[in-house]
């Protein structure tokens, strides 16, 4: 047996950790002892998880790796002991203790220290940076003392909008206090993503209400009387009142020691090292921050993983050199989900740049590929990084089939199927390959998730890739015969959501172009309805129109409602519940000249029930004629728009509300959504037209009108939230049309106003800043659509009585026109008719057959 | 136009020329469906994207109306289908199964499943053939 040969590592950090870890892994025979001088008083943590401190987890709980590992016989960790100097020649080690460590080889991994500009009153207290886990305790203690002593929230300031200055914002937030974001750059994170991004993710991080503020340079801070942390002075000369600021802007090789020595140090820092980590002294290494490996030192974590890969590789005799770095990077800030990767700046000549913007769902992402497309050469994800996971290790491969695929919604269209090859690296943190995973569950039975990632260690330390790990996972088991499907039906893998904006985004106008780019099959009774009521919504076109029909539902595809024997319900529109006297007589003449049985709704207007398919036509004609129209009783749409008298005639009534519910059902008549839409107008406090209980309830005040939303009867009743207080007419259609818009776009397939308002991210807050606010930068685009709808509206049973293709669907039998459907029977009850129940048929009780009067007019 | 129907009964209609012309094929909507009357049988007729006509019988079995005509065609697998307009069940149009029940029982004694017709479409005429009085 060989001599044992002793490392000294310097630095405690996460690369420390990775190369005693993967040293005690490979070097089984026991060739080296490891001895790691940490600074900290604590062993290796995760640094990238800093932020996690402030949602109550322990320093424990970012613990790297199997703590056994510093129980190792061969391992030793010495916190608190701060390398001071070392002896080349005597190949000697000194601690801050005065403590010796003799050593054959010496690995430098001293890492970053944060860096801060020499801005003037950078020493107040109450300006901190964010770099170790004493750095976020001090913090959070001067944050909460803050809070204490002067009584009110604290305001925060973060300088540096990068990945980091987003950590701090976030936590600042995690701390109650209020963060805003100075960058001195253009947008946000501007060492990652494009400018399109950027926007994105400054949208995002504003609506979780940090406040952004670009293109700003800080000249100085300023102290508040007792000399505190007091202000920020900007160059524009704007200033801002803070209570506390955190320095966010970069970090800088921590390469003291290794000048100390007369290494080689960097341009811009770092000791030199060659692609194996070596320095120019061959019983040195470099690894992680303090590395300047291919002329530069890399801040980010796998990178450094994979140099203490490379070490270990080396000293036990193997030939592994570094790659190159993989600055891809993923990150969820505040819940957003940035990713960069590749060659995220469309540098390489010839490029193309594809993208995708979805500001509704606060969604940005960029492809960049080779100018014939089929190459990916990186991109952008803000928003949704969904694809991250899959995209990057397709880096500088093929993406066999339609880019698009990726940059959908998922599930919007198949994505290219690409099986990685098992020597891709899924995990580059832990440099775990795709064929370990496929591995893992084959040959060593892993069948969940936590089970591989034990197995494997891939996704366990920043988890980027748990996606992509997920996916692999499931498709071996699915070869094994488990299957999991989250789909809408059989023929699309999506919800409805995603479909509205794969729709919106293709343009595509056909079910049968639809099926074929994003399904599969023929469709079926889920999905054609919905697709039917999509293209509604975003092109207003009649439901009747072309091959639309084939689509609708049952009481949309003949624009009546069907009721329990096969016949129809006819409902005409009564806006706001004001009727004519002689509407009233005609749709009285109506129901009995056809024997109808008629009943008031509970949306103030009156239902027709009993008309054959045969009899829809000539019904409507007399309606039509006489100035009424569809009421869309039969649609997922506006229904009703329900009042009270108001102030026209009510001793109480403070506003018009009546007035107001014809203005708001003749606007929003037609419009087709996700479920049927009810609103009310309620002419003062006293709430008779029951506002409360609709998707909008609209309630008049001294000053105006009060906005409710979210309101449903039906099965899981709920009152409406309020919107906002004391707007004016003008107010009113604005939000509302904004209100209903966004609603249609991003509500599930019949998903009512108050489980979307209660399952959107945020809840109604957030609603509201979107519609009032413009958080999403949408509003422009909801008032367009609206105002499209509102303009191109047409009554749908007056089109359809002008066109002899549509009426010919309003036969009972295609041989015989206007036979009435034979198995039809009624009874009489209180002065109507009824449809006849089977003891009645059975035993030949009076039996009234069809109405025989004219079908056709 | 050159379709024809696919399914088992068909071959039988054709091979003695039988069933009652009901209408022109080009009467028939691509999925959407038509009812017919062969003396006092509903029939509901369908012509499907691909050009076949089917034809089951037009009463829904789980409402006891005659509204099959008016349910929304589909695809189970390769199966093509008809739902329902009532209460959504699914049924085969190759061979009238039931292929979703919804979790409700047929109306009164009906059975289950759909009749299906022999359909054959000769000189641009949809033919069905419907055996005996029913």
């Amino acid at each position: 047996m060989t001599e044992t040969q002793q490392i000294v590592v310097v630095g405690g950090g996460m690369v420390a950790h990775r190369f005693t870890e993967a040293m005690r892994a490979r070097d089984t025979e026991g060739r080296y002892a490891v001895t790691v001088l940490a600074e900290e008083p604590r062993a290796p943590y995760d640094r990238v998880a800093l932020t996690s401190y402030f949602t109550g987890k322990d320093p424990e709980d970012l613990a790297l790796g199997d703590p056994a590992l510093w129980d190792d016989s061969l391992v030793t960790l010495r916190r608190d002991a701060k390398a001071v100097s070392v002896n080349r020649e005597a190949r000697e080690v000194t601690d801050v203790h005065g403590v010796v460590h003799p050593y054959d080889h010496l690995v430098m991994a001293t890492g970053s220290y944060a860096w801060a500009p020499p801005v003037k009153g950078g020493d107040l207290p109450g300006v901190f940076v964010y770099r170790t886990i004493d750095d976020v305790a001090a913090l959070r203690i001067y944050v909460e003392r803050r809070r204490k002593e002067l009584g009110r929230t604290v305001r925060g300031a973060v300088i540096g909008g990068g990945l980091l200055g987003l950590e701090a914002a976030g936590a600042l937030q995690e701390l109650g206090a209020t963060s805003t974001v100075i960058q001195f750059s253009d947008r946000l994170m501007n060492l990652q993503v494009d400018e399109g991004g950027g926007q994105a993710l400054s949208r995002l991080i504003e609506g979780m209400g940090v406040k952004v503020r670009c293109n700003t340079a800080t000249d100085a801070i300023k102290p508040d009387k007792h000399g505190h942390v007091g202000s920020l002075k900007f160059a524009d000369k704007g200033e801002q009142l803070v209570d506390v600021v955190v320095f966010a802007t970069g970090v800088r090789p921590r390469d003291e020691l290794g000048r100390d020595m007369g290494l080689a140090i960097g341009e811009r820092g770092g000791i030199v090292v060659d692609d194996t980590c070596l320095t120019a002294d061959p019983a040195i290494s470099a690894i992680g921050e303090v590395a300047c490996i291919q002329g530069a030192c890399i801040g980010l974590i796998a990178p450094g993983n994979t140099m203490a890969e490379i070490a270990v590789d080396r000293l036990l005799g193997g030939e592994s050199t570094f790659p190159g770095a993989d600055t891809a990077a993923k990150l969820k800030l505040l819940g957003v989900d940035v990713a960069s990767f590749g060659d995220a700046f469309a540098t390489t000549p010839g490029s193309l740049e594809l993208t995708y913007a979805d500001p509704v769902a606060g969604v940005y992402k960029k492809l960049v590929v080779t100018d014939d497309a089929r190459t990916l050469l990186g991109g952008i994800l803000v928003g949704d990084a969904s694809a991250y996971a899959s995209l990057r290790p397709l880096v500088g491969a093929e993406l066999g089939g339609d880019p698009a695929g990726w940059l959908l919604p998922e599930g919007a269209i198949e994505r290219p199927n690409v099986d990685l090859p098992d020597e891709a690296s899924v995990c580059s943190c832990n440099n775990v390959t795709a064929g370990t995973i496929r591995h893992a569950v084959t040959d060593q039975g892993c069948h969940e998730i936590g089970e591989v990632k034990a197995c494997t260690k891939a996704g366990t330390s920043c988890g980027s890739c748990l996606p992509l790990v997920k996916k692999i996972v499931g498709t071996e088991l699915e070869k094994s015969g488990i299957e999991l499907s989250h789909a809408l039906c059989e023929h699309f893998d999506m919800s409805r959501a995603q479909l509205f904006s794969a729709v919106q985004v293709s343009e595509l106008r056909t079910f049968s172009q639809i099926v074929e780019r994003f399904g599969s099959g023929r469709g079926c009774d889920i999905c054609k309805p919905t697709i039917g009521s999509i293209l509604a919504s975003i092109y207003n076109e009649h439901v009747l129109a072309a091959d639309r029909a084939a689509l609708q539902d049952t009481n949309d595809r003949v624009m009546a409602n069907m009721q329990k024997d096969g016949t129809y319900s006819v409902v005409p529109r009564v806006p706001g519940g004001e009727i004519l006297p002689e509407h009233l007589i005609l749709i009285g003449q109506i129901a009995q000249d056809y024997g109808l049985y008629t009943k008031i709704t509970g949306g103030q207007r009156i239902d027709l029930f009993g008309a054959r398919l045969e009899q829809l036509p000539s019904i409507w004609k007399r309606l039509v004629d006489a100035g009424m129209e569809s009421g869309h009783a039969y649609g997922k749409s506006l229904r009703t728009v329900k009042s009270c008298v108001g102030s026209t005639w009510c001793r109480y009534g403070v506003q018009d509300s009546v007035g107001m519910a014809i203005a708001l059902e003749l606007r929003y008549r037609g419009l087709r959504s996700p479920h049927k839409i009810k609103l009310g107008v309620s002419g003062c406090a006293r709430e008779c037209a029951e506002a409360r209980g609709k998707d909008v309830g609209v309630i008049a005040t001294d000053k105006g009108w009060n906005i409710y939303v979210g309101g449903n009867g039906g099965f899981t009743p709920k009152h409406a939230q309020l919107l906002v207080e004391d707007v004016d007419d003008e107010a009113v259609f604005r939000l509302v049309d904004r209100y209903l818009m966004y609603y249609i776009r991003t509500a599930d397939r019949l998903q009512r106003t108050a489980p979307w308002q209660e399952d959107h991210e945020g809840g109604l807050d957030a609603i509201r800043a979107v519609i009032m606010d413009d958080s999403l930068g949408i509003c422009a685009d909801l008032d367009a659509h609206m105002a499209r709808h509102i303009d191109s509206y047409e009554d749908e049973w007056a089109a359809v009585l002008k066109d002899p293709e549509r009426l010919r669907q309003f036969t009972s039998f295609v041989n015989a026109p206007d036979e009435p459907d034979p198995t039809l029977a009624y009874v009489e009850q209180r002065g109507q008719r009824r449809p006849a129940n089977d003891a009645e048929r059975s035993s030949g009780a009076v039996l009234i057959a069809p109405s025989r009067l004219e079908v056709r007019s | 136009m050159t379709a024809v129907s696919s399914h088992a009964g068909s071959a039988e209609a054709s091979a003695s020329q039988g069933g009652v012309a009901v209408c022109a094929y080009d009467r028939l909507t691509p999925d959407l469906g038509a009812a017919a009357l062969v003396g006092t049988t509903q029939v509901a007729l369908f012509r499907l994207a691909d050009g076949t006509v089917h034809a089951v019988q037009n009463l829904d079995p789980f409402s006891g109306a005659s509204v099959m005509s008016r349910g929304i065609t589909g695809t189970r697998g390769e199966t093509p289908t008809i739902a329902s307009p009532i209460y959504k069940q699914v049924f085969s149009l190759l061979t009238g199964e039931c292929l979703a029940t919804m979790d409700k029982q047929p109306h009164g004694d009906l059975p289950a499943d759909l009749v299906v017709f022999g359909v054959t479409v000769r000189d641009g005429m949809v033919h069905v053939d419907v055996p005996g009085p029913m």
